[in-house]
């Protein structure tokens, strides 16, 4: 995989418009509450482009990403708050490194756990997937707020540190817009490369039909665990993140209901579509903090949005709005729709 | 207190949250049956089933046997509107897509009912007096009998259904082969709707029973609810024998473990035995082993 090779002309103008927009938002926005806001969608986007990954290109479903998002956040924080790790590391080491080998070890360790909870994971289809995932899920949710010697219970666990670079801390949120959005960046052209190799093509032909990926020579079952593996990982590097930048986490931020609302962005931005991703997280964040002040009805909201979404545009929101101006803007669409009428009728004729 | 009493005891509450289990589990196997979607929305039917109870009973004053009539026609009524609003108006009927809708009609319902109820717990009378008595050493409340005896009613009610009328075998034909049931004239589409009007239901009858002994909340559906589901997929997903006997043996595992090891991470068991059910007999105890067809 090359990491400088985005084929498409439009993705590399798109990627350098929202890096302009970026860097010009960072020099108008000073509120720190906005600035929070951004992060979050920064941190979300990355999340729900791995989950578009598996989702909208490989066809899978998974409830239980919230869970490998909170693995992150809760292996960093249980390192670096109940361990000293300087004691193994030679006294010349600084200490800076060693929150961040943390963090790599925490998505490695998070990728170990995919791929444990992958193999017969990617078994399944359709209900049974969609069970295994929430039940894993759940089971997460519910150790954390058991195990408190460890977690915290649901009070969850405070004082993780910031991160740093030397003797340069990141500790506003300004810092942090500049770190997270390089890093959302990054997996944007990452997953660009990535569904423009073998893999993604893989991905692509195992979404038509599994059985024919299977009959050209694609296994299907190997590269549905990859991906899954490799979206978990992406989770887990922003939940990292997202536990040294808010500094306090509880077991309420990974829930099953994260999960879904991770889902509802992937949807609402459109399964199969990496710019689309950006969309879901952008609005959804944004609606679940102008719902904020709904209360309870917030959930009401996210709920009918999810179901008119699914009952009008079913191929997602963006595509949606994007093929009513079809002759205008010519959009690839990755995954290949007609599949939709195909499975149908596979599926009503038993 | 002996071993054998303590077993005995944990045995006796085991079998009557097995049995909401139970009822719980043949409603999501109804559904999938006739539709083959994952119904989510179950959970919220079995929370709707006791909030609505305790509103007719403790805001109207309508006397409780008719309060929980009444509670289980509304549901009921409730999972045929469900089913024609969103299921039916869907545009694509793939899978995924129904799957998506049920989760999102679920955090709909829930917020509703948190929007509507608020967040502290309601509690129902017991159907018959709170004396406990005694049997073989083991203290049972009356009510323990009354959702034991009510499960049986159902399962007995449901296996007539099944086999004697006209629309229940309509429902078992379409089961089968949709196309064929179609073809000899059988409308899939309300089999679909019946079979949601009938989930809610047995949802409403397993959150009412339940009400009061552990009272009930806007929550309380989702873990219970996703309790069921593993009892059915421990069953055999989508087999009524089945599903009875996996909610019984979840109830009675989870009762004997809380009791005897450790109740900490008595919520867990039920999730850790759904994944090892999927992992290695995705079959369930009694279903029909699936192939895959291309």
């Amino acid at each position: 995989m090359q990491l400088y090779r985005v084929k498409e002309k439009m993705d590399i103008f798109c990627l350098l418009i929202l890096s302009s927009v970026l860097v010009l938002v960072s020099f108008f926005i000073k509120n720190s509450y906005y600035l929070l806001i951004l992060n979050l969608i920064g941190l979300n986007t990355m999340m729900v482009i791995g989950l578009n990954l598996f989702i909208g290109y490989a066809g899978q479903i998974s409830l239980g990403h919230a869970a490998f998002y909170g693995l992150g956040a809760y292996l960093s924080a249980i390192v670096n708050t109940h361990f000293n790790l300087s004691l193994i590391f030679p006294f010349w080491f600084p200490q800076w490194c060693i929150t961040w080998i943390v963090i790599f070890l925490a998505m490695f360790c998070t990728g170990v756990v995919a791929y444990l909870v992958g193999v017969p994971t990617m078994k399944l289809k359709g209900n049974y997937l969609v069970m295994a995932t929430l039940g894993f899920n759940i089971i997460f949710e519910l150790v954390l707020v058991e195990w408190h010697s460890l977690t915290g219970g649901s009070n969850g666990m405070a004082g993780v540190p910031y991160l740093a670079v030397g003797n340069f801390f990141l500790n506003s949120d300004i810092r942090y817009y500049y770190f997270i959005w390089s890093f959302t960046l990054f997996t944007l052209i990452i997953s660009f490369n990535l569904i423009d190799s073998r893999v993604g093509r893989a991905l692509k032909a195992i979404h038509g039909s599994e059985v024919a990926a299977n009959m050209v020579g694609i296994n299907a079952h190997k590269y549905k665990v990859k991906i899954f593996v490799v979206s978990a990982m992406i989770a887990s590097l922003a939940g990292s993140i997202y536990a040294h930048y808010i500094t306090v986490i509880t077991p309420k931020s990974f829930d099953a209901n994260f999960s879904i609302q991770l889902v509802l962005m992937v949807i609402v931005g459109g399964m199969g579509s990496i710019w689309g991703s950006l969309f879901g997280a952008i609005l959804l964040v944004l609606l679940s903090e102008v719902f904020h002040v709904l209360g309870s009805l917030n959930v009401v909201v996210l709920g009918l949005i999810l179901i008119l979404v699914m009952i009008f545009f079913p191929r997602g929101l963006i595509p949606s709005i994007f093929s009513l101006f079809k002759e205008k803007v010519p959009t690839k669409t990755p995954v290949n729709f007609h599949n939709l009428e195909t499975n149908i009728k596979n599926e009503e004729s038993f | 207190m002996t071993f054998f009493d303590k077993c005995l005891q944990f045995l006796f509450s085991g079998l009557t949250t097995g049995s909401i289990y139970a009822l719980i589990a043949i409603g999501f196997g109804v559904v999938h049956n006739a539709s083959g979607i994952m119904n989510l929305v179950q959970c919220e039917f079995v929370t709707l089933g006791g909030m609505i109870a305790v509103t007719y009973y403790m805001s109207l004053g309508i006397p409780l046997a008719i309060s929980v009539l009444l509670a289980i026609i509304t549901v009921t009524v409730l999972g045929a509107v469900f089913e024609r609003s969103t299921i039916r108006t869907a545009r694509s009927q793939q899978l995924v897509v129904l799957i998506f809708i049920t989760i999102g009609a679920s955090f709909f319902i829930r917020g509703l009912i948190l929007v509507v109820w608020g967040s502290d717990p309601f509690a129902l009378p017991p159907f018959s007096g709170e004396e406990p008595f005694h049997i073989l050493g083991a203290t049972v409340l009356p009510q323990y009998i009354w959702v034991f005896g009510i499960t049986i009613l159902v399962v007995i009610a449901l296996h007539f259904f099944f086999k004697r009328t006209v629309i229940g075998k309509a429902m078992r034909a379409a089961s089968g082969n949709k196309r064929a049931a179609a073809l000899v004239g059988i409308s899939v589409n309300r089999v679909v709707l019946y079979s949601f009007a009938m989930s809610g239901a047995v949802g409403a009858i397993a959150g009412i029973i339940v009400a009061p002994i552990t009272g009930t909340s806007y929550d309380i559906g989702f873990i219970i609810g996703l309790k069921g589901f593993s009892a059915a997929v421990l069953g055999g997903y989508g087999s009524m024998p089945g599903a009875v006997l996996g909610g019984l043996v979840l109830g009675v595992v989870e009762s004997l473990t809380a009791g005897l090891i450790s109740s900490a991470y008595k919520n867990v068991l039920a999730f850790v035995i759904l994944l090892l059910v999927l992992f290695f007999m995705p079959s369930g105890l009694l279903g029909e082993r699936e192939m895959e067809r291309v």
